[in-house]
């Protein structure tokens, strides 16, 4: 049984038909990843699988069991974090408070104590800044909060949007650094980047989703070799 | 039909009438601020001149600020929580203080009644805390079912929706206990161990009475104890994390419809412990008691900038003083007679000036910015 099983998923905004049918699965231990245009639906896809948006039709099911009347805020603690996109952190609150909201649902506090000492050797830079309110970070510094905020719940299955948008190209390769660790240490990963090539060079299998619909799933490997992939996406001519 | 309308004089032209128009507003404005400046500044230099009011007058002037003033505080955060987690102004909020006014009330005829009120000091003390704790009770139980049934249900709709809702229920809640107490007025049980003066060695100076320790020093210790729930606990820091982003709040686990739930529930508590506050001090309460003291407090939560939790503490003792202090102290001088009449136009001015000039408030941050 699939870890993630999503099947033919519509989901609407006021009139406007955003995903025609997304069918994907996720294995226990894959990184599968989401690549497409701007307007394809990967962000509409993760947040419905989150639930922050309800779909009219199809079904999402977490090793088998259907999620449709499961509230947003209650997945965490059956497995399946969302680091959003473009950060969203609670910009009032220190990083110290953003990283204890990310494990709100574990009542243990030595389990808290010793979730934020992991963030902190995962991202040093935390560290230095963890009584500061972290709307002061960078772009960079709020990308490593994100994620590591997320961790802190100890997700089976982490839903990733976009998290190398707008950085550097040193720390986009950091990010992506990151997210192989963080897999390494056996969490699944459902990716959704603009950034293809790289999102390709990490993940498993990919879903090539255009206007709502998927155009072509294959191994990651397959797809980075194939021609229309890499003439719409990957930036060649 | 007609076609897109040209210029035709010489003022349409240049565009003259509206940057008459501008000259204009910016002229009315200033003057506005220049009164505004000339009535407190000069206004209290002849008061003081002509030093009519001995020390004493002004320090009871400057207490009885503090006393109202930290009923405002205790209503201000009320609207201002309501503000930061929903990004609506619960126009309710004057009722919900006027119900606990009065659930404070029929608990303190009851307890006169066995004579607790007036047995001892202590006894009177317990009797008080009991009266404040049954108004919070009630005020965060008819918050809650206002928010269930009119907030709740409007939570996606426009801003205006939820605010018309909001008059409504005030208007539900003033009708309903006119309705079954009728419109007259009640007054408050008395407490005469309050009216006595505090002989204390030092204190003495501030020729306080023990209704005025009461008063200041139930509603810091609330706020004090308020301001370290939302800042340090665990579910505080969730309410402030709702405020900010109700999606990834949600994300993280947490349960957004709780947050709004407790906020509604302590800001209630609040004002409901105000109302016995209140009753305490005014000793008459009725079916519209809520309305004024609720707007002063809204302005006092506009004045800290709305939506800033410390900014309503400062706010509301502001107003508190201003209105206290700033009649005789800035009109007396001017010769306005009976300067205390005009109290409410001071409190109005404020809100006025304020939304004009400071929409932010003292201590709060653009309004604007969107993050609902």
């Amino acid at each position: 049984m699939a870890l993630l099983e999503v099947e033919d998923l519509h989901t609407y905004y006021g009139n406007i038909h955003a995903l025609k049918g997304i069918s994907l699965t996720v294995e226990e231990g894959e990184i599968v990843t989401l690549i497409g245009t701007n307007g394809a639906g990967k962000t509409t896809t993760l947040n419905t699988i989150s639930r922050l948006l309800t779909p009219r039709q199809g079904t999402v099911r977490l090793e088998g069991q259907d999620l449709s009347h499961v509230p947003a805020h209650r997945l965490v603690t059956m497995g399946i974090v969302q680091v959003p996109e473009g950060r969203r952190v609670f910009a009032r609150l220190t990083v110290e408070e953003n990283l204890r909201m990310g494990a709100f649902t574990i009542k243990d506090k030595a389990v808290i104590d010793e979730g934020i000492e992991r963030g902190y050797t995962m991202f040093p830079r935390l560290k230095e800044r963890s009584k500061q309110v972290s709307g002061t970070l960078s772009g960079g510094e709020q990308q490593m909060l994100a994620m590591a905020r997320a961790l802190m719940a100890k997700p089976r299955l982490l839903l990733l949007d976009e998290p190398s948008m707008g950085l550097a190209p040193t720390l986009v390769e950091f990010i992506f650094e990151t997210i192989t660790s963080i897999h390494a240490e056996g969490v699944s990963i459902l990716l959704v980047e603009q950034n293809a090539l790289q999102a390709l060079a990490v993940a498993s299998r990919g879903y090539v989703l255009q206007t709502g619909k998927v155009l072509m799933a294959d191994t990651a490997a397959a797809l980075a070799a194939n021609e229309d992939v890499r003439r719409a996406y990957l930036g060649e001519i | 039909m007609t076609p897109m309308q040209t210029p035709t004089t010489w003022a349409e032209r240049t565009g003259l009438t509206e940057r008459l128009l501008d000259i204009g507003i910016a002229v009315f404005l200033w003057a506005f601020r220049i009164i505004v400046l000339f009535v407190v500044v000069v206004g209290s230099l002849l008061t003081l001149a002509r030093g009519r009011y001995s020390i004493e007058v002004w320090i009871d002037l400057i207490v009885g600020g503090l006393s109202l003033g930290a009923i405002y505080a205790l209503i201000a955060l009320g609207y201002t929580m309501v503000y930061g987690i929903l990004r609506m102004i619960n126009f309710a909020h004057g009722e919900i203080f006027m119900v606990g006014a009065f659930a404070g009330f029929f608990t303190g005829v009851y307890l006169a009644g066995t004579g607790l009120l007036t047995a001892s000091p202590l006894s009177a003390v317990v009797g008080i805390a009991i009266m404040i704790l049954m108004a919070m009770a009630v005020a965060a139980l008819v918050a809650l079912i206002a928010e269930r049934i009119a907030y709740r249900p409007l939570r996606n709709a426009p801003r205006l929706v939820l605010l018309i809702s909001a008059i409504g229920v005030s208007f539900f809640l003033q009708y309903t206990v006119r309705g079954l107490f009728g419109p007259g007025i009640y007054a408050y049980p008395s407490v005469p161990f309050l009216a006595e003066p505090v002989d204390l060695p030092l204190l003495s100076i501030l020729r306080l009475k023990w209704l005025d320790v009461l008063v200041i020093g139930s509603a810091i210790g609330m706020m004090l104890a308020l301001y370290l729930f939302v800042m340090r606990s665990r579910a505080g820091t969730a309410i402030r994390a709702v405020s900010e982003d109700k999606a990834t709040a949600a994300l993280m686990g947490i349960d957004v419809n709780r947050a709004i739930v407790t906020t509604f529930a302590i800001g209630a508590a609040m004002a409901g412990a105000a109302g016995v506050l209140y009753g305490l001090m005014f000793r008459q309460i009725f079916f519209f008691s809520g309305f004024v003291p609720g707007i002063k407090a809204f302005t006092a939560a506009v004045l800290g900038g709305i939506g800033n939790i410390p900014g309503a503490m400062v706010g509301g003792f502001l107003l508190g003083e201003l209105e206290s202090v700033g009649p005789t102290l800035f009109l007396d001088g001017l010769g306005v007679p009976s300067p205390n009449q005009l109290k409410d136009v001071i409190a109005f001015t404020i809100l006025v000036l304020v939304l004009i000039f400071r929409p932010q408030g003292i201590m709060g941050e653009r309004l604007s910015r969107s993050r609902a």
